[in-house]
């Protein structure tokens, strides 16, 4: 049962300067789990992108089934058995799963009858084996848990012996995680062999066999999974020893700046979303929102910001009831970082200066003018002080890395905070502020919102890292299904426990999850360098 | 229509060039098979156009309303809509200032600047209605202004009916308060030809229209509009009113295209007079990368191409001009695309690719 | 208004709905797989002049059919080019697509013609006899001609061809989510240029049409009717019978224009009609409809 079958050996990938992937080994067994585990950006995406044939290889060789392979696409990498089920599903939604299932291989002449019910026929035999998806339904009625099914279904139909998933379980509730370790374990013992791509080192245990580790495009270790424990797979991850959650300052927060009352809103579909919220983030306090993305989250936040009527209720900045677009909350006093920063937050074919008053713009005019020599000047401090690279005001936003984009979004939106602002926000939105940042980025992030925060500005954060959340809150509430089913403080809980109330349900998953790389111990005064 | 985003400044310049070259090579191509020597044709193009008073002259004079048309695309480019209806916008224009001008009786002074104003609210108001569709119902703008177009020509041939001087296909004449004085008045060296103040007006618009656009709110919420609509939206844009706006003051330029010809030439309202010029204005602005001086410039290269087409006339049908005005079209759209794929391979930071890629397709 | 005038008039709509239901059909095969055709004036234009030069020189309507198709496909492939290999904006290569149809036509019935208007007569295609059906009223001499039959036959295989066989398969999630169709292995680019230059073919058939009825090609001929198909597509929802139906709605306009011709109306403003239809039907009366995801977006495999 234990074959190898795919053997990697000295890859190595490059994107521009950065070195993804480094001299990398790796061994795929028949009928064996093996996680590959690392942070955001530590290489294992790309790893696994070059074997499914998305990115060819600089150096270094790849053998399937002893024979030396060159695997230059996707379909060379199906034909050899390789299978992937991407992050974001690549399905289409008018069409039906069978369908979705057999693009490309209809084992039928290109111009022949074919109809869905075809299509389900092929499928029908796989569907009941493994996974309960019905191949009559339109993918765009199926859940998030039932969609990842049908995506693993294509990969099985084209004859996968190696299955690889790419953080398969960061859209799913702790039970759909259950069921699809289920699907999983008992594919293995049928002598498929898996490859789970994650940062969730509680999932490693619950289902690997064996584990690779990567650190900044490296192996840095490995071994059998049940000879490793989390924290050392942690430290290898992290390369320190995670420091414990720091002590926060006691704090008494003020009158309520940003309030949901009994909201109601529907989603882009026409569908309940957010039923019934009421919650108040007072000033000087930070509001965590943990849940599962998908649970209403985004709904909330559009609302709240004015980018999207609520069906009922309402919505109140610092007191005052506001109904309207994005710009009446903006002047009742209401910041917003954004979750999408390239779809809301930024026009990245804009410059730095420029981007320094997106949402800002009629505060930072004069007159009806705006632009200029005068509007890069005022630029440069704040994109200095807030350590954005380069820190040249005309350089296109779109040209930044990820992490330098969001602290250029971070620094208008704290900047409007500031008392010295045109008209001071009182109320922040930040929805996913770290998403896709590096290390670095995300402990000045979380330093100067708590700086903020004890500055007397009201946060709502939203975040989908429950160890983000744990650190920097003052209060916790748990969103699900639209609804908030929990209320507490982070010294009162830990992930273990809110995880359980994102869904009600009991899990495999009984241990803390992914170390908290923002944990560190936070100082009270920030540093002007992060 | 999303813009494509701009690589750096010596490939900005570049590509617009190679277009051009691109579609007179092509146009060699078919000048050759009539049988005329490409060099011969576009030597005497050049030569008439060009190097003669007179033929500088024509040239502005043809350059004029392209020079309006050409604004008139690009401001609407620019907030992301894309106004295919400035011919229509530009016909409508010149018949409410041929209107005015001969039918209003007021004194000297104030004629003229009614007209002109009667020709900018002309054009935005038809321009409007499209604009106002798409606000309110999303409708598809560019089968809009088309449709517009054609509705334009059948309503004033319906007004003129009971307008246009018996046997003719023109209004009254203008009264000489209404006219625009040519502009060989202060350069005589022009000697003759039609080009007059109008193409003035157009020079201080097309700054106007930089002002706008990089120098006031109003101008930096168009092209936040234009070029990413969620954050315009998150920005506090009204996108529907801005929409609006946009094309009346896009609708308003075209309009004003038509008073060179009907103020300044011919002092008169004349059928199909705008001879295509609003579609050249797409050409116009695509080459002058929607920038108020790429587009002067733009709209002089075209008036000499649409001058010196009429010139050589004899050798090759004119109707090559208007070849190589959509071949220009193709090419330059070809060449952006190509050089965007150029200068994005010069490889991003990982993460912005990665999210990028990730937002894309999520 | 007696039982044969209406008759009448529903035999003069059907027959003008052919080249609109053709051009539609033929643009909801490029549009389903993601490519904007507003190009669809453009080869319908040169569709038309293609048949007439086919006419005159090869003596042969059929031959001259044949031509036309070509000049479509030639022309569409052109904006496959631009659109799917150079992945520029669809809806201005389209627009270019068209400008430059215009201009071509005309130059080239000036340089062969050597008139600015139009081109001497040609033969069109011979009407089939079909027997007793040639004497039903107003629709026997409908139903002989050769491509109100071709029209007839082509448009439910369209849309069988969509939604009934692997390719039409592909074309749809090509046209709703080309990433899904590549990470399964499909050449995303192919899909497309054939979709694409499909609708080139049909525009091609009512290119012939437009020449073959008219007898000869006359400047611009096409008037228009490109874009307005596209509105009848986007009425009919993408889908090819749904598409040919709806330009049924334009065909009778156009119809009665010609049939108010000699009464009070204002012949100028009857000219105006078909378009004004054209823009209420877009503003929504006929209700909304979504497009094919990927509709616009050009297909870029590195974004993946």
């Amino acid at each position: 049962m234990s074959g190898t079958i795919v053997s990697m050996r000295d890859v190595t990938r490059r994107f521009g300067p950065v070195l993804a992937n480094d001299r990398v080994s790796l061994e795929l067994r028949a009928g064996e789990v093996h996680a590959l585990v690392g942070e955001n950006g530590a290489g294992k995406s790309t790893l696994m992108k070059v074997l499914y044939g998305l990115h060819p290889p600089e150096s270094g060789t790849i053998e399937v089934d002893g024979r030396t392979v060159r695997i230059d696409s996707p379909a060379a990498a199906m034909k050899l058995g390789l299978g992937m089920v991407h992050q974001h599903f690549l399905l289409v939604d008018t069409l039906t799963v069978a369908e979705n299932v057999v693009l490309g291989l209809e084992h039928r002449p290109l111009f022949a009858s074919f109809s869905p019910a075809d299509a389900e026929h092929s499928v029908a035999e796989l569907s009941r084996r493994y996974l309960l998806v019905d191949p009559h339904a339109r993918v765009s009625a199926l859940s998030v848990g039932e969609q990842q099914r049908v995506e693993i279904l294509k990969v099985l139909y084209r004859g996968a012996r190696v299955l690889i998933l790419d953080e398969p379980t960061a859209v799913l509730t702790p039970q759909e995680v259950d069921e699809l370790f289920a699907v999983l374990k008992d594919m293995r013992d049928h002598g498929t062999a898996i490859v789970l791509i994650t940062h969730k080192l509680a999932e490693v245990k619950a289902l690997a066999d064996r584990v690779t580790v990567m650190r900044g495009g490296r192996v840095v270790g490995g071994g059998l999974a049940s000879e490793l424990s989390i924290e050392a797979m942690a430290e290898l991850m992290v390369g320190r020893v995670p420091a414990p959650l720091g002590a926060r300052a006691a704090r008494v927060p003020g009158e309520p700046v940003l309030e949901a009352i009994d909201l109601h809103a529907t989603d882009a579909r026409g569908l309940p979303a957010v039923t019934g919220v009421s919650l108040a983030v007072r000033s000087g306090e930070i509001v965590g929102v943990a849940g599962v993305e998908g649970n209403g989250q985004q709904e909330l936040i559009e609302c709240l910001a004015g980018l999207r009527a609520p069906s009922a209720g309402r919505v109140r900045i610092v007191g005052r009831d506001v109904g309207g677009g994005a710009r009446a909350h903006h002047d009742a006093g209401l910041a917003h970082i954004p979750a999408d920063r390239l779809r809301r937050g930024l026009v990245a074919e804009m410059t730095a200066a420029e981007n320094l008053v997106l949402g800002n713009q009629r505060e930072a005019a004069r007159g009806p003018w705006l632009g200029g020599p005068a509007l890069d000047a005022s630029a440069r401090p704040t994109l200095l002080e807030h350590d954005v690279r380069p820190s040249d005001p005309r350089a296109r936003a779109g040209r930044l890395s990820g992490g330098n984009q969001q602290k250029l979004v971070v620094a208008r939106e704290l900047g409007r905070t500031q008392a010295s602002a045109p008209r001071p926000a009182r109320a922040l939105i930040a929805a996913h502020p770290t998403r896709g940042v590096d290390l670095g980025a995300i402990d000045a992030i979380h330093r100067r919102l708590l700086a903020a925060r004890d500055a007397g500005l009201g946060v709502l954060l939203v975040s989908s890292e429950l160890s983000e959340i744990l650190a920097l809150s003052d209060r916790i509430v748990v969103l699900t299904g639209g609804r908030i089913v929990h209320e507490t403080k982070p010294d009162a809980t830990d992930e273990r426990t809110l995880g359980l109330h994102m869904t009600g349900k009991s899990t495999l998953i009984d241990t803390p999850l992914e170390p908290a790389p923002a944990s560190r111990a936070v100082p009270p005064d920030p540093g002007p360098r992060a | 229509m999303r813009f494509p985003s701009r690589p750096q400044l010596p490939l900005q310049a570049l590509a617009p060039v190679a277009a051009v070259m691109l579609a007179l090579l092509a146009g060699a191509v078919l000048i050759a098979a009539v049988g005329q020597s490409p060099l011969e044709v576009y030597g005497m193009l050049a030569q008439q156009a060009l190097g003669t008073g007179y033929g500088v002259g024509q040239t502005l004079f043809k350059a004029t309303p392209l020079l309006f048309a050409g604004l008139s695309v690009a401001l609407a480019f620019r907030a992301g809509l894309f106004n295919v209806g400035a011919e229509g916008q530009m016909y409508l224009g010149g018949f409410a200032a041929g209107v005015v001008g001969a039918y209003v009786p007021l004194p000297s002074p104030l004629l003229l600047p009614l007209a002109l104003l009667a020709a900018a609210l002309a054009g935005a108001l038809w321009a409007a209605i499209a604009g106002v569709l798409k606000a309110r119902f999303g409708a598809h703008e560019v089968i809009n202004t088309i449709m517009l177009n054609f509705i334009a020509f059948a309503l004033v041939a319906w007004w003129g009916q009971s307008l246009f001087m018996t046997a003719t296909v023109r209004t009254r004449e203008v009264a000489g308060a209404a006219t625009i004085a040519r502009l060989e008045t202060v350069l005589p060296w022009l000697r003759g030809s039609p080009a007059n103040f109008s193409l003035v007006l157009g020079l201080l618009l097309a700054i106007v229209l930089g002002v706008l656009l990089f120098r006031t709110r109003v101008g930096y919420e168009l092209r936040v509009l234009g070029l990413n609509p969620g954050a315009a939206e998150y920005a506090g844009v009204k996108t529907g009113r801005a929409q609006v706006l946009a094309f009346a003051l896009s609708g308003a330029l075209a309009g004003l295209g038509g008073t060179s010809f009907v103020l300044g030439y011919k002092h008169w309202f004349e059928q199909d007079f705008t001879a295509g010029a609003g579609f050249m204005g797409i050409a116009v602005a695509l080459i002058g990368r929607n920038h108020p001086l790429g587009v002067c410039l733009s709209a002089l290269f075209f008036g000499a191409l649409a001058y010196g087409g009429l010139v050589v006339n004899q050798r090759v049908p004119a109707d090559l001009v208007n070849v190589l005005r959509a071949l220009v079209i193709l090419f330059a759209i070809s060449a952006y695309a190509l050089f965007e794929r150029a200068a994005r391979r010069a490889p991003p930071k990982t993460v912005a690719a990665d999210t990028r890629a990730h937002e894309a397709s999520a | 208004m007696n039982a044969l005038s209406v008759l009448l008039f529903a035999a003069a709509t059907l027959r003008i709905t052919v080249p609109y239901a053709l051009a539609a059909a033929g643009a909801s095969l490029g549009e389903r797989g993601g490519v904007v055709c507003l190009g669809l004036e453009g080869f319908m234009l040169n569709s038309a002049l293609a048949y007439v030069l086919g006419a005159w020189y090869l003596h042969n309507p059929w031959l001259a059919l044949l031509c036309s198709m070509l000049a479509g496909v030639a022309t569409a492939g052109l904006h496959a080019l631009v659109t799917v290999t150079f992945r520029a904006d669809q809806i201005t290569s389209g627009i270019g697509i068209n400008l430059l149809a215009a201009g071509l036509t005309r130059f080239v019935l000036v340089t062969v013609f050597h008139s600015s208007s139009n081109s001497p007569r040609v033969p069109g295609l011979p009407g089939v006899p079909l027997g007793p059906l040639a004497d039903l009223p107003a629709l026997g001499p409908l139903l002989e001609t050769p491509l109100v039959l071709i029209a007839i036959a082509i448009v439910p295989a369209a849309a069988w061809l969509v939604f009934r066989t692997p390719f039409g398969l592909r074309l749809r999630a090509t046209g709703e989510l080309p990433q899904a169709s590549a990470a399964l292995g499909l050449a995303v680019g192919r899909l497309r240029a054939t979709g694409v230059m499909l609708c080139g073919a049909l525009a091609g058939l009512a290119g012939a049409w437009l020449a073959s009825e008219q007898h000869c090609f006359t400047d611009n001929m096409t008037g228009g009717r490109g874009y307005i198909a596209i509105a009848a597509m986007i009425v009919g929802k993408w889908h090819p019978a749904g598409a040919a139906a709806a330009c049924l709605l334009f065909g009778a306009t156009e119809a009665a224009q010609i049939a108010l011709q000699g009464s009070n109306f204002p012949s100028a403003l009857l000219q105006a009609l078909p378009y004004a239809v054209t823009m209420l039907a877009l503003a929504g009366f006929i209700g909304r409809a979504t497009p094919p995801r990927a509709l616009g977006t050009p297909y870029d495999p590195e974004g993946a």
